[in-house]
C-alpha cells in the first residue's frame, strides 16, 4: 500500500515536471533543428540534422545586439532603482513615524488590486504628454519601483530589532545614514529577492515595451523575438534559438542568487 | 563626568490612559552609580530611555551636567547606552562596531585605534576584534557592547538590563566587572534591572519604581532597613519581608498587635506612633533575617514570645529557610532565615521573637511606613 502511494506520488510529480519542463526542452530541441518545418509529423525531439546555425543566424541576421543592449540597459536601471527605492520606501514605512504613514501605505497596497492592464492607457497618455513615447525613459519610468518590492522590504525591515536603530541614533547616525550603513548591508537576502524579481520581470517584460516603442531600434529582446512571428511564415528554429538565448541570463542569475532568494522570501514575512 | 536632574518628569504615550511615568524627581550626583529597579512595566526602562533621548518627555525638565536636554537628540547628549540585546551591528566586526560612533563624529583614525585597543584591553576582548557578533557568545557580545560605550568616553553611561540574557554565573562575574569599570572610569552610570540582588550589590543609590512612581530613592542599606512603604519593604530583600494584617489594641497600659494568627505586646516606645491606629487596621512587617529562635538567641532584644510550627524546610547550604505558621492558624505561611547548623525538622514547634529594632508597621490604606 505504502509502495503504491509512493509510486502515485512520484507519478504526479513527474507529470507536473514534464508539463513545465516539456515545452522548454522542446524549445531547445527546435532551436538546434536545421529543418524549418519542425511541426511536421513525426515530430523529432532529437533532430537528425542538428545544427547551431540558428544561433549564429540570431546574431548575424537580426539586430540582436541592439535589442540585447536595450534589454540590458533597461533591466539594469530598473533593477538598481527598484532595489534602492523599494528599500528606501520600505525603511520609511517600517521605521519612520510621519503623518499619514498608514494611509499612504494602504493606498499603495490597494493599487495592487487594480489590474495592470487597466493602467496601460492612462500611462501611455501621461508619457505621450511628456513626449516620452519610443524612448528609454518611456520604457523605464513606469517600472522604477514596484509596490510589491516596497512591501517585501518593509516586511523584512520590520524583523530587524529596534535596538539597532537606537544604537545607531546614539552613535550619531542620521536616518539616511542608518539606512545606508546599517539597514542596507544587513538586508542582502531581501535585496537579492527584490533584485531577482525585478530582473526577471523587467527582462521578460513584453506588454509595456510593445505599447511604448515604435521603431525597431528601441525594441527589447522579447519584443524583437515576437516580431519574428508572422501569420504566414514563422522561422521557429530561429525564434527558439533567440528565446533560449534570452532566458539564459535570468536562469544564471537565479542559480547564482538562489540561496539569497530563498532566504529573502522566507525571512521577509517572519520574525527573527 | 556629569550630574543628572529629573524635575517633575512625566511620560504619557499617545492614546494611553495612564501615565507610564507619573512624575519623577531625581537628583543623580556626578560619578554616582544609580540603579533603577522595579517589577515589569514599572517604567524603569522608559525613564532610562528618556535620559538617553530615545523617548520624548511629555512634561518636566531633564538636565545633564546642568544643561537642559529635553530637546537634544541622543547623539548630542554625550551619553552611551548598553542594550539588553547588545544591539551590535551584525555585518561589522567588533573593531568596526566599536569604531562606528567615533568615525561618525570625525575622530582621527589613530585616536580611534588607541581608544579601541585601550577599551579592548580593559574588557579582555583584544582577541575578538576581528570577529563578527554571530561568532561570539552572549557574554563576549555584552563585553563588546560595553566596549562600544567606553570608547566614546561619554559623560553618562546608561545600561538597560545588560545582564539579563546571560547565565547566572556569568551575570555575577559581569556585575562585579561593571562595578570595577565604574570605579576605574569614575563616570555617572544609570543602570536598569528587575533583579533586586543586582540592584543591591551594584548601586550607590537605588531608585525603586512602581507603576511609574518613584517609591523610594535611597542607599541599598536604607532601602532594606528603612523602607518608606510596604512596596519597597516587600520588593527589596530575598526572601521578601513577611506581612501580617492586624490591628493595634490597648490592653490597659500595654499596646498590643493583634491578628487572627497571633498577638504580642509591643515596646512602649512605639506607643506614640501607634496610638492613632488603635482598633484600626495596620500591617505588621518582619524580615525573615530578623526572626530568631529564642532557644538559640538569648542575648538579642527580641519581641514577646510567639509559638510557631515549621511547615517546610529549605536548606540552601549556607543557611536554611524555614516556612512556618503560627500555632492554631495554619492558613498563613511566613518565612524565617536561620543558620544551617540547626537541624530543624518539619513539624518542630519553636518559640520565636523578632528583633525589636526591626519591627515594621505600615498604614493599611496608604501602605506608608508608620514605624
Amino acid at each position: 500500500m505504502d509502495k503504491l502511494k509512493i509510486i502515485a506520488f512520484y507519478s504526479v510529480l513527474l507529470a507536473f515536471t514534464a508539463l513545465y519542463l516539456g515545452p522548454f526542452l522542446f524549445s531547445i530541441s527546435i532551436s538546434f533543428n536545421a529543418d524549418k518545418d519542425v511541426f511536421e509529423w513525426p515530430i523529432e525531439f532529437f533532430p537528425s540534422n542538428a545544427t547551431v546555425d540558428n544561433y549564429i543566424a540570431v546574431w548575424e541576421e537580426l539586430p540582436f545586439s541592439t535589442w540585447l543592449f536595450n534589454s540590458v540597459f533597461i533591466t539594469l536601471i530598473q533593477t538598481v532603482t527598484n532595489i534602492f527605492f523599494s528599500a528606501l520606501a520600505g525603511f520609511a514605512f517600517a521605521r519612520l513615524s510621519f503623518k499619514g504613514k498608514n494611509f499612504i501605505f494602504n493606498l499603495l497596497l490597494s493599487s495592487l488590486m487594480i489590474p495592470g492592464i487597466i493602467l496601460l492607457v492612462p500611462k501611455f497618455i501621461v508619457l505621450n504628454e511628456f513626449g516620452l513615447i519610443n524612448s528609454y525613459a518611456g520604457i523605464i519610468l513606469p517600472g522604477l519601483v514596484g509596490i510589491t518590492n516596497i512591501f517585501l522590504m518593509k516586511q523584512f525591515f520590520e524583523t530587524i530589532p529596534k535596538d539597532l536603530d537606537e544604537a545607531a541614533l546614539i552613535d550619531g547616525c542620521s536616518y539616511f545614514k542608518m539606512f545606508w550603513k546599517i539597514f542596507l548591508p544587513i538586508s542582502k537576502p531581501a535585496l537579492a529577492a527584490v533584485a531577482i524579481y525585478t530582473f526577471q520581470g523587467s527582462w521578460n517584460e513584453f506588454l509595456w515595451p510593445v505599447i511604448v516603442t515604435v521603431s525597431e531600434d528601441m525594441y527589447t529582446l522579447p519584443l524583437g523575438m515576437a516580431s519574428l512571428r508572422s501569420e504566414l511564415l514563422t522561422d521557429w528554429p530561429l525564434l527558439m534559438a533567440g528565446t533560449i538565448l534570452i532566458s539564459l541570463p535570468t536562469l544564471a542569475i537565479f542559480i547564482y542568487f538562489q540561496k539569497y532568494f530563498v532566504q529573502g522570501v522566507a525571512s521577509s514575512g517572519l520574525k527573527g | 563626568m556629569a550630574s543628572i536632574q529629573l524635575k517633575n518628569i512625566r511620560k504619557v504615550y499617545p492614546g494611553a490612559e495612564n501615565a507610564t511615568i507619573a512624575h519623577a524627581n531625581l537628583d543623580i550626583k556626578d560619578k554616582e552609580f544609580i540603579v533603577l529597579v522595579g517589577p515589569s512595566g514599572c517604567g524603569k526602562s522608559t525613564l532610562l530611555r528618556m535620559i538617553a533621548g530615545l523617548e520624548e518627555i511629555t512634561a518636566g525638565e531633564m538636565m545633564i551636567d546642568a544643561t537642559k536636554v529635553n530637546d537634544l537628540s541622543p547623539k548630542d547628549r554625550d551619553i552611551a547606552f548598553v542594550f539588553q540585546n547588545y544591539a551590535l551591528y551584525p555585518h561589522m566586526t567588533v573593531f568596526e562596531n566599536m569604531a562606528f560612533g567615533l568615525k561618525l563624529r570625525g575622530t582621527p583614525k589613530e585616536k580611534i585605534e588607541v581608544a579601541i585597543n585601550e577599551a579592548a584591553k580593559t574588557l579582555n576582548i583584544e582577541h575578538l576584534l576581528d570577529r563578527r557578533p554571530k561568532d561570539m557568545s552572549g557574554g563576549q557580545r555584552q563585553r563588546v557592547a560595553i566596549g562600544r560605550a567606553i570608547v566614546r568616553n561619554p559623560k553618562v553611561f546608561l545600561f538597560d538590563e545588560p545582564l539579563s540574557n546571560l547565565d547566572a554565573s556569568l551575570r555575577v562575574q559581569m556585575r562585579t566587572e561593571i562595578r570595577k569599570l565604574h570605579r576605574e572610569l569614575a563616570t555617572t552610570m544609570v543602570y536598569v534591572t528587575h533583579d533586586q540582588i543586582e540592584a543591591m550589590t551594584m548601586g550607590d543609590r537605588i531608585v525603586v519604581l512602581k507603576d511609574g512612581e518613584v517609591m523610594q530613592f535611597d542607599t541599598p542599606i536604607n532601602l532594606f532597613n528603612n523602607p518608606q512603604n510596604k512596596f519597597v519593604a516587600g520588593f527589596i530583600g530575598s526572601p521578601s519581608m513577611n506581612f501580617l494584617n492586624g490591628h493595634i489594641h490597648m490592653d490597659g497600659d500595654k499596646i498590643q498587635f493583634r491578628s487572627e494568627d497571633m498577638h504580642f505586646s509591643l515596646p512602649s516606645a512605639f506607643k506614640d506612633k501607634l496610638l492613632p491606629y488603635v482598633d484600626k487596621k495596620i500591617v505588621y512587617g518582619f524580615r525573615p533575617e530578623y526572626i530568631y529562635d529564642k532557644a538559640h538567641e538569648a542575648d538579642k532584644q527580641l519581641s514577646e514570645d510567639v509559638k510557631i510550627k515549621i511547615t517546610t524546610v529549605e536548606p540552601i547550604g549556607s543557611e536554611t529557610y524555614l516556612y512556618f505558621s503560627y500555632l492554631g492558624c495554619p492558613d498563613n505561611t511566613f518565612c524565617m532565615r536561620t543558620s544551617s547548623q540547626h537541624a530543624y525538622q518539619i513539624g518542630d514547634l519553636l518559640t520565636v521573637g523578632v528583633d525589636i529594632d526591626r519591627l515594621r508597621f505600615f498604614d493599611f490604606e496608604t501602605e506608608e511606613r508608620v514605624i
